[in-house]
């Protein structure tokens, strides 16, 4: 018996099989894996998904009570947060701000602070669009740290006492700052310049206290089912506003059933399809994170920036220039700053007005005129009522009307709103 | 004939042990063979070249997608990431190029050249000499990823200063612990080509002519790197081999996140055993003529 022939000593008594029904069992095999595997990787998420545990029945108001009372202070997990706005890379500070806005609307300066923190700070407005990781660590409110974790790059937000430090892989670069009083949450919000000093407000608990906070006669809470996340059992909290005009479909914020800690949150716009705003835990753990975790030492070679001293310069020179949203942040007092900064309406249809000095559009028209129309000609549609016409831009969530004179309404609203809007205060 | 079938099994192990050890002094005495780690070689000193003639300026456009400007900025701070800016350079095309030309002229050369048969005459059976010649080219990714790192790491010993090293979160290591990391690097680089590898061998399982089987395994590849740059196939993508390759930056992280690494990893064992059950599937009952 020639080897170099299809047959192989194995042992195996194969001689009553016909070499076409052995070649078909044999290619049976990597198919047979490939099955297996397709159906490992379709099946388990969906199942994984589809899990709704068993849990007792519980009333919103106990939900969010517990919330509320939540007291975890210890947790490390990866976050991951998908967004999608519609809005390809329009000037963040427009549609940060005004979503702040609307989500805070009642409690106009929490808004505004919202809108503030979430102000074009390079970082947090790539976290505005696309998917990202990120990985966060608490140990009390002394200890935070954030990392957003990239293609071979991380950027890291290191908070300990009244010390903060954010780290840059790809530039290599370490900021610097102080918060004056530490400890108070609030404080670390306006610490550094140049940096997100916020990040920690886009893990879910953060997101679901805001929307539990602007929740009035205006909205429907309602506990949706079960559900797991991040391996853990979980309740849906479902959040539906109940003015028509708002572009928010629906929020789902699903709450740990054990300790009453947001693991996901989910905002759908009206108009359906993907979810615009989608934060969630993928893993959790609520052990202590690792000590070391919060001490950050510059790295040598690494450029050092005095985040507190940046800060001041960049107070001081664009305190007054700037004249969109972007600049509330530098601004000592954005309310001072921006006395033409009003909020129509309450709850989720709440319209933010800027008016303007008769300048049309912000900072465009100053300087390239001609070009920077044709441009934002291009992004927004013209619309017109008897306020005049000005030009509508929309995304998925939040639109906004400029007026020809300068005044800007931005807000959580479909369009027809904020043309009423405008027209009211004509 | 049972008796004969007795004789030649007692020795097996042994046997293949030494199939595969003539299998690899064949394969790394080609002239092709080491023309290939010649070439690997050369892309970390280039590189090193070009950021030492480069240096003054850390590189504003930090932002590339390719994974290696990330680390390049940092080279001249330390010579040690000279070896991940070379890996993350070499691994998305000249890696698996040359694994695609080893995997794919392992047993279509064979055949093409008229060896394969006087192969199968020694007493170690078709799916012995398959897995002697995969674990072959599993040995070439080894080698040659260590090629790559070892280069890279005398270049920029050469060029750069050495010392603590400085992972992505802003945590300082020392140097001696850099490089395990640097070494654990290199091997999770050697372990994301063992995907490419087995559809290389079950490419050149296919055919008969090993310049075909090689052509069209650097092809695949190539196309699937293109598919997997494309927005609009975000669907697949997760189950494209090269999809996960520069998570092994990941190892650069404090802690590390093992997230990425783990899938890269998973789907790499996938594609070995989808592949490389397709190439034995084909190979032990094929007609090899030549």
């Amino acid at each position: 018996m020639p080897r170099y022939e299809p047959t192989e000593v194995t042992g195996e008594a194969d001689g009553g099989q016909s070499p076409r029904r052995r070649k078909a069992v044999r290619y049976a095999v990597p198919v047979a894996v490939a099955g297996v595997a397709a159906a490992t990787i379709g099946l388990v998420p969906a199942f994984a998904g589809s899990g709704s545990p068993d849990l007792p029945k519980i009333s919103a108001q106990d939900l969010i009570a517990k919330v509320a009372k939540s007291d975890v202070q210890q947790l490390s997990g990866t976050v991951r947060v998908s967004t999608d706005l519609g809005l390809p890379s329009l000037p963040g500070g427009v549609a940060a701000g005004g979503f702040g806005g609307g989500q805070g609307g009642e409690k106009g300066e929490h808004g505004q602070d919202d809108g503030a923190s979430a102000s074009p700070r390079s970082k947090l407005m790539e976290l505005a669009s696309g998917a990202h990781t990120l990985r966060v660590a608490a140990d009390g409110p002394e200890k935070q740290r954030v990392s957003i974790v990239d293609k071979a790059a991380e950027y890291s937000l290191v908070h300990n006492g009244n010390e903060v430090w954010a780290y840059d892989s790809g530039s290599n670069t370490a900021v610097h700052s102080t918060a004056p009083d530490a400890g108070r949450h609030g404080t670390h919000k306006r610490a550094p310049e140049g940096l997100p000093g916020d990040l920690k407000n886009a893990t879910p608990q953060d997101l679901a206290k805001k929307v539990l906070q602007a929740a009035g006669d205006t909205t429907s809470v309602t506990v949706d089912g079960t559900a797991r996340v991040a391996g853990r059992d979980a309740y849906q909290l479902l959040i539906k506003p109940k003015q028509a005009a708002s572009t928010v479909g629906s929020i789902r914020v699903a709450v740990d059933a054990a300790n009453g800690v947001p693991l996901k949150f989910t905002l759908t716009p009206k108009s359906g399809g993907a979810a615009a705003i989608d934060v969630g835990y993928t893993n959790v753990d609520f052990a202590k994170p690792a000590a070391d975790l919060f001490s950050f030492t510059p790295p040598k070679g690494a450029k050092v920036v005095d985040g507190d001293k940046q800060r001041a310069t960049a107070q001081r020179e664009h305190g007054k220039k700037f004249k969109d949203f972007g600049a509330r942040k530098d601004a000592k007092d954005p309310r001072k700053d921006f006395g033409g900064l009003n909020v129509l309406g309450k709850g989720w249809t709440s319209i933010a007005t800027i008016k303007g000095a008769g300048a049309g559009l912000p900072s465009g028209k100053d300087q390239a005129a001609g070009d920077a129309g044709k441009f934002l000609d291009s992004l927004g549609e013209k619309v017109s009522g008897s306020f005049g016409s000005g030009r509508m831009f929309s995304t998925r969530l939040v639109n906004a009307l400029i007026t020809d004179n300068g005044t800007v309404y931005v807000g959580a609203v479909d369009k027809q709103a904020l043309i009423h809007a405008a027209d009211a205060a004509k | 004939m049972s008796q004969a079938e007795g004789v030649l099994r007692r020795p097996r192990p042994l046997w293949s042990l030494g199939l595969l050890r003539s299998e690899i002094t064949m394969t790394f005495r080609r002239w092709r063979t080491l023309a290939l780690l010649a070439v690997l070689a050369g892309v970390p000193v280039l590189v090193g070249i070009a950021v030492k003639i480069e240096t003054g300026d850390g590189g504003p456009g930090g932002g590339g997608g390719q994974g290696g400007p990330a680390f390049i900025s940092q080279v001249t701070h330390n010579g040690l990431f000279l070896v991940f800016t070379s890996l993350a350079v070499t691994l998305p095309f000249f890696l698996p190029m040359s694994i695609g030309v080893i995997a794919g002229d392992s047993l279509a050369g064979e055949a093409h050249g008229g060896t394969l048969r006087y192969l199968l005459v020694a007493p170690a059976g078709r799916t012995r000499l398959l897995l002697v010649k995969y674990a072959t080219t599993l040995t070439f990714c080894l080698v040659a990823t260590l090629v790559v790192a070892l280069s890279a790491l005398v270049t920029g010993a050469l060029l750069f200063p050495l010392g603590e090293v400085t992972l992505l979160s802003g945590t300082s290591i020392s140097f001696g612990e850099g490089l395990l990391r640097a070494l654990a690097i290199a091997v999770v680089v050697a372990l994301s080509l063992i995907g490419v590898a087995a559809v290389g061998l079950f490419i050149s399982a296919l055919t008969s002519s090993g310049i075909a089987a090689m052509a069209t395994t650097v092809g695949l590849l190539i196309t699937v790197q293109i598919l997997d740059t494309i927005p609009q196939l975000s669907a697949v993508q997760p189950y494209l081999f090269p999809h996960y390759w520069l998570s092994f930056a990941d190892l650069l992280r404090d802690p590390v996140y093992w997230d990425q690494l783990q899938k890269n990893l998973g789907l790499q064992a996938l594609y070995a055993a989808v592949f490389g059950s397709a190439a034995w599937a084909r190979f032990t009952t094929r007609d090899i003529t030549a």
